[in-house]
């Protein structure tokens, strides 16, 4: 199991040090972010009271709306440069490559989702009823819930033409469980939450965490020996 | 003639004896009226297509199991006929709930979570499709078929799980005794079609898959440019 964690953290170092020294990209993606935010502002117009009773479904389809970029790029790198063989060869149990992947994968998803918080209380006049730092949970298992079923189908549709139709077709209607559950409690600490309604949704998002981690970890290997 | 047909025929018949019992014989619902013999076709339609996506589902792990094109054959068969009779349940379903409740459709988890599960094995469908190697077409359905399953006892559970809108699920227990014979009726009615188009369907797909691997060379599907894997 060590030896499984150390490839799981090596894995990780790799994506890591891959998105550092492409740090354009992961500018241009949050450039990406900023820009659907915008685009539901105007969408529904200065109605201020609109804007702020559903800031948290702007900030999490513009998470999801962006995550299809992110995953995409997951595996692109080393399908364009043909390392993918290379690292399938490599002794690194296919587990931990998946496990190191979608950790890297949650990891630039909750950076995004922190880059694109100060937009959504400015945009539309966010105002926080419960402490900022509750949304923090939130944001990591509602990233966690995009990341293990989106990395999974990254991989499966990694070689195929059309990745960019088909992923998210694939991830979209899998995810809605994680949506529905991460936009409300995003609401509820942006709106108070007097029937503490909030507990019940982070169990759904670590319920569902906990199922896709598990089952994607399991059907990875299949994934890469095809 | 194949015993699928002779499944199809049996289905056919037994559907056109529960449907016209469930429409003049059955008693009227107490609350609903006329409006709830659309049951014997939404409950049936319900039920065979969930058993249809978990027959599915055990074909994909076996599928990927043992990696045999049969097995593959198998799970994409049932993939599609529960595919389209979860459409169809969305669609009766759309039709009771506009009288009843007022509203064609209402996000309630039961509705949610079926319209999830058809757009999810939609796309299963349609990745078959676009993978040209039948190694990886193998491979591929099956894990976006069992991935896409989870949802499966979701559907089911929802209403129990959750406060619903939906009726819980029919059972002896919930129906009145003078409505147990046209549902039963028109339960196997259902599977018994739902098995004839599906080992039909079996049949197609292990042709192509045999002519696919005689003659690798030989177009034997629509071609799809624009959509074909890299490398191909």
């Amino acid at each position: 199991m060590t030896r499984g964690l150390l490839q799981t953290f090596e894995i990780l170092r790799k994506d890591a040090l891959i998105e550092w020294r492409a740090r354009s990209q992961a500018f241009a993606l949050a450039c990406f972010a900023i820009t659907i935010l915008l685009l539901f502002s105007f969408a529904v117009g200065p109605d201020t009271a609109a804007l702020r009773q559903h800031a948290g479904a702007y900030l999490w389809l513009c998470l999801l709306l962006s995550s299809t970029l992110l995953l995409s790029r997951s595996f692109q790198t080393e399908v364009e440069s043909g390392a993918l063989e290379t690292l399938i060869l490599a002794p690194v149990s296919p587990p931990a490559l998946f496990y190191g992947k979608a950790i890297a994968n949650a990891a630039q998803l909750v950076l995004l989702s922190l880059v694109s918080l100060p937009f959504v209380v400015a945009l539309f006049d966010g105002h926080f009823a419960m402490p900022i730092w509750k949304l923090l949970p939130v944001i990591v298992l509602g990233s966690a819930g995009l990341a293990a079923p989106g990395t999974l189908y990254a991989a499966l549709t990694a070689r195929l033409h059309s990745r960019q139709l088909l992923l998210p077709l694939l991830l979209f209607p899998l995810i809605v469980p994680c949506l529905l559950a991460s936009v409300k409690a995003t609401s509820l600490v942006m709106a108070g939450d007097p029937m503490e309604q909030m507990s019940s949704w982070l169990t759904l998002l670590l319920c569902f965490d906990l199922v896709y981690w598990s089952l994607c970890g399991v059907l990875f290997p299949r994934v890469i020996d095809a | 003639m194949r015993w699928e047909h002779g499944s199809l025929g049996l289905g056919f018949i037994l559907l056109g004896i529960a449907h016209y019992m469930g429409l003049f014989v059955a008693p009227s619902d107490a609350m609903m009226g006329d409006v709830g013999r659309i049951f014997y076709a939404h409950v049936p339609t319900a039920w065979v297509a969930l058993v249809m996506l978990t027959a599915s589902f055990v074909g994909a792990v076996g599928s990927l199991w043992n990696g045999r094109y049969t097995w593959d054959a198998a799970t994409t068969a049932l993939a599609e006929v529960g595919t389209v009779l979860t459409g169809l349940l969305l669609f009766q379903g759309a039709i009771w709930a506009k009288p009843t409740w007022g509203v064609f459709w209402s996000w309630d988890p039961r509705l949610t979570s079926s319209a999830v599960l058809f757009v999810m094995f939609v796309a299963v469908l349609i990745l078959r499709r676009v993978v040209d190697s039948p190694e990886r077409r193998l491979t591929v359905t099956a894990i976006a078929t069992i991935v896409a399953f989870v949802d499966v006892p979701i559907v089911y559970m929802s209403v129990k799980w959750w406060n619903s809108l939906h009726q819980t699920p029919s059972s002896p227990k919930t129906v009145s005794d003078t409505m147990h014979l046209p549902l039963r009726m028109a339960a196997f009615a259902m599977l018994f079609i739902a098995i004839g188009i599906a080992v039909t369907r079996w049949r197609t797909i292990m042709a192509g898959l045999t002519l696919e691997a005689a003659a690798p060379d030989l177009p034997t599907r629509a071609p799809t440019l624009s959509l074909r894997e890299e490398g191909a």
